[in-house]
């Protein structure tokens, strides 16, 4: 039984270009007080374009209903749960937006002069602080614009302090359940890529470590929790094989938002790690970004984070250029600074303690989900969970439905899918991650959901093989999108 | 908490359920030494009114009403209105990636539309669905560069954003990607291009351009690319501004665009988030780092869109990847989408047409140092005063000045970068013109 949605009429809308008509507006630009100029003289008639061929000609009624009519073909969190494992698809607070689009804020310029910019580098310095002590790492550099800026930010520093002992190493160890940005990060940096088979509980194999790392091994990057939700219970001793052979560990902060309060990654031996201020810091998706990665490391990394650093001068802050060690920019400016400010006000939303509380709140909906479900989906890891949960299709399989049918019908039930085929390690991976912004009820109605569809297909696998059914789109042909790209539109 | 929507008994029950005893439990089988034994140092949480409140003051500690002619890379342009009521709609601001095809064409739609109006603008074939911003879409370009040419070396301009300069040198340091630069001509302001052909060699994968460049000047691209193309390199075109594109020529004879679109009702917010792009050929993308929406039908024959050609991509290849690349600017290209429709073909000519008169009245009332020409920004020379000393003069005057340019280019010490826009009152203008005279 579907209870959460029931069919909605949306409306069709055609692409801007399709809607344009010569002559129509949805600009006025004030009147031109200075005087006006032939473009021709002022640039060059060689330089001066007759055109943009193609270009739309709307109205303003036009166009806002355009972006509405668009809007509503979108799921989003706020129509409910989006429980994508590793994606953390939190709630956005509002007041985040609202804090953002201050004047003074918003409108900052990144070269106005540093006594007028006290207040933007005020909140990045605190920003900082926060992030240093609920990680336990010593500094931290906003600079990166991403999570896999991050990660790249990251190995460039362990390359510039193992260059500076001598010797930056050839490889990189990576489990076979990292995300794909890392094994991708590691060959931008310059670094081989050697992988690590999980151990049958679905952790770090020390052993298989220990016998790995030697004296070309730059660094293992890990994430803990990792892609199975599952702590990496030999962390500490993952740290001193590693260090034991000069090797680093870098942690992945993607599953951060189960640990913030409980463990601190600098206490546990790791040495670099990376943030999504857009996952466990609630900043919104956007529908792809923008995201924001700050780095945080322990001391002996400190002089090799991008230029440049916030330094207190007195009674202000100041930034210092002047490091010859550091790795260079990441970016341009200071980083994604709308982002920081987003990720500040959650943190003061919820102070240390509140920190904390959402940190157990997003387990405990992970394990309820788990035990609920365990009876209906295969776990191919018994080890507890942390923040997510990952099934594999195993049983649905044997009728023929796999985990991305399984997913499609979970639309028609009125939730967006969970993460598909990842982590690689389980094949037809269901992964979980409820996030605590989910209620007692929205969670029971995911449950619900998911054991009715473990039910239909026993019954009927083909209705789950072909749904969705109510959505105003139905699946998608994504194969002959490849194969005859079509990436733009052209006048027919 | 007023983010966690259970109740203690709602919690009671789920624990129960679960088998747990406290909530302790669900962390009892994190070793030991792992656990955080003390609250972390933070204050407790606080109430919206306070979070407005702390946030206000920080702004205030910020220029508050002052004129702006400050431009180097993020330029201050009105944001129409419904840029804002577009993005902060749930549906936009509160979605994932559009992975799942049959609940996400809001986003595809919208991003394939952004797609479409880059390469009108740019006059390319494909763009991506957005970079992180212009500075890191310019290593990436070249990365694209070096793989499309199986070529190492890079030459770029020293009349490209400096900032960017940088970026790319720290992206290329170890990958085998050697970076040299090319100057500028002391009169004119644009590349030096005896000095590019003299560089060049061919192991060059690509040559970097910026135009309008640092300096405001619109560059011979044309030269550039028959310099580049001769020698088997790619040209990559680099842009700043983008409100120039609805004036000034596309960059036809680039290879690769590599462009920030912040001028396009992204708020200058302190250097970000912003959003770059990746603009190309055909017959370079499957070479193109980032997302790519594509069109295609549903099951009913519907038009319908997906991303594609993800096989490029970090979470297919992994370490064969083009770019480690995975989050995309969505909402922020959003806004630049919102803010193309709004202008559209004639607004954005016009819109351009003032950016260009503003910063010609201005400069005809000053000393520019370069006779090239110029858009919205250009070089001034400051005589018997530092930049910095104008600029504290101005400062008095409630106007923050240009971007004196001796941190960046030594030789251009005594000149700052000024730029004018639609926002720029003539009343302010002449002011600047009066300190600087």
């Amino acid at each position: 039984m579907i209870t959460k949605v029931r069919p909605h009429l949306s409306q069709n809308e055609a692409l801007l270009f399709e809607r344009s008509s010569p002559g129509k507006k949805a600009y006025q630009l004030p009147d031109l007080d200075v005087p006006a100029l032939d473009p021709a003289e002022a640039l060059g008639a060689e330089n001066v374009r007759a055109e943009i061929p193609g270009f739309p000609e709307v109205s303003e009624v036009e166009a806002i209903r355009h972006f509405t009519r668009l809007s509503t073909w979108n799921y989003a969190i706020d129509y409910g749960m989006y429980p994508l494992g590793s994606c953390t698809m939190k709630y956005n607070p509002r007041i985040n937006e609202l804090v953002a689009r201050i004047e003074g804020l918003a409108w900052a310029h990144p070269y106005q002069p540093e006594a007028l910019a006290q207040g933007s580098m005020e909140v990045m310095a605190r920003l900082e602080a926060a992030l240093a002590e609920i990680t336990g790492m010593d500094a931290v550099t906003l600079q990166p614009a991403a999570g896999a800026h991050g990660e790249l930010t990251g190995i460039l520093l362990i390359r510039a302090l193992l260059e500076k002992r001598g010797n930056p190493r050839k490889k990189i160890l990576i489990p076979d359940s990292a995300h794909g940005t890392n094994p991708a990060t590691a060959a931008i940096a310059g670094y081989a890529v050697e992988n690590i088979a999980s151990s049958a509980k679905g952790v770090l194999d020390v052993g298989a470590l220990a016998r790995l790392v030697d004296r070309d091994v730059a660094a293992l990057m890990v994430t803990n929790p990792n892609t199975l939700g599952v702590f990496e219970e030999n962390i500490m001793q993952a740290a001193e094989i590693l260090h034991a052979k000069g090797a680093m560990l870098y942690m992945d902060g993607a599953n951060m938002n189960a640990l913030v309060g409980i463990a601190r990654p600098g206490d546990f031996g790791v040495d670099v790690l990376h943030l999504n201020l857009h996952k466990t810091f609630s900043t919104p998706h956007g529908g792809g970004g923008p995201g924001a990665g700050p780095v945080a490391v322990k001391k002996a990394f400190e002089p090799f984070l991008p230029v440049p650093r916030l330094k207190r001068s007195g009674k202000k802050w100041a930034y210092d250029y002047r490091r010859p060690r550091s790795i260079g920019r990441v970016r341009a400016f200071y980083g994604n600074f709308g982002v920081l400010v987003r990720a500040l006000a959650y943190i003061l939303a919820h102070g240390g303690p509140g920190l904390r509380n959402a940190t157990v709140d997003a387990v405990l909906n992970a394990v309820y989900v788990r035990k609920q479900l365990e009876p209906y989906f295969d776990l191919p890891y018994a080890s507890p969970n942390m923040h997510e949960v990952v099934f594999s299709d195993d049983r649905q399989a044997k009728m023929g439905v796999r985990t991305g049918d399984l997913a499609k019908r979970l639309i028609d039930y009125g939730f967006h899918p969970y993460t598909v085929s990842f982590p690689l390690i389980v094949r037809g991976a269901l992964m979980i991650e409820p996030t605590e912004t989910e209620g007692k009820l929205e969670l029971d109605q995911f449950i619900e959901a998911m054991i009715s569809i473990a039910k239909e297909v026993e019954a009927d696998p083909q209705l789950v093989k072909n749904a969705p059914y109510g959505t105003r789109t139905s699946r998608v042909d994504e194969v002959t999108a490849a194969r005859k790209p079509v990436l733009r539109w052209k006048p027919s | 908490m007023r983010y966690l929507p259970k109740s203690d008994s709602e919690r009671r029950q789920m624990l129960e359920a679960c088998g747990v005893a406290s909530p302790e439990e669900l962390f009892s089988h994190l070793p030991e030494a792992v656990r955080l034994k003390r609250p972390l140092e933070l204050a407790p949480g606080i109430s919206e009114y306070e979070i407005v409140d702390y946030f206000r003051r920080r702004a205030a500690e910020n220029a508050n009403g002052y004129a702006s002619f400050l431009g180097a890379g993020v330029y201050h342009h009105f944001r129409p209105v419904l840029v804002d009521t577009v993005v902060s709609r749930g549906e936009f601001l509160t979605s994932y990636t559009p992975y799942q095809a049959e609940i996400s064409q809001g986003t595809l739609t919208a991003i394939f539309e952004f797609q479409s109006m880059i390469c009108q603008l740019t006059g390319m074939d494909v763009a991506n669905a957005s970079m992180y911003d212009g500075s890191t879409a310019v290593p990436e370009a070249a990365m694209m560069a070096v793989r499309s040419t199986g070529k190492g070396r890079v030459l770029i301009a020293r009349s490209v954003h400096p900032e960017y300069r940088e970026v790319l040198r720290t992206y290329a340091r170890h990958q085998g990607m050697p970076v040299e630069e090319f100057g500028y001509l002391p009169e004119a302001g644009t590349i030096d291009l005896e000095e590019l052909d003299r560089k060049m060699d061919d192991l060059t994968a690509a040559v970097v351009v910026q135009s309008p460049n640092f300096f405001g000047i619109v560059d011979k691209l044309k030269a550039a690319a028959e310099i580049a193309h001769r020698r088997g390199a790619l040209l990559i075109v680099v842009f700043t501004e983008a409100v120039s594109l609805g004036l000034l020529e596309p960059p036809a004879d680039a290879d690769i665009v590599a462009g920030e679109l912040q001028s396009f009702a992204i708020s200058p917010s302190y250097g970000g988030p912003f959003a770059g792009i990746i603009a190309t050929r055909e017959r370079f993308v499957r070479q193109m780092p980032g997302r790519l929406v594509g069109q295609t039908t549903d099951s009913r024959g519907n038009r319908a869109f997906c991303l594609t050609l993800s096989t490029r991509e970090q979470h297919i290849r992994r370490e064969k990847a083009t770019s480690n690349i995975c989050t995309n600017q969505a909402l922020i290209a959003l806004m630049a989408t919102v803010f193309m429709t709004v202008y559209g073909k004639q607004g954005l000519r016009e819109l351009a047409e003032q950016n260009l008169a503003k910063a010609h009245y201005l400069a005809g009332r000053v000393k520019p140092r370069f006779s090239g020409k110029f858009f919205n920004e250009f070089v001034a020379r400051v005589e018997g005063k530092s930049p910095e000393e104008i600029n504290k003069a101005l400062l008095k005057k409630k106007i923050i000045g240009g971007l004196p340019l001796g941190r960046f280019y030594p030789e251009l010490a005594d000149c700052m970068l000024l730029c004018a826009t639609e926002m720029s009152r003539r009343a302010d203008v002449d002011v600047v013109a009066e300190v600087l005279r």
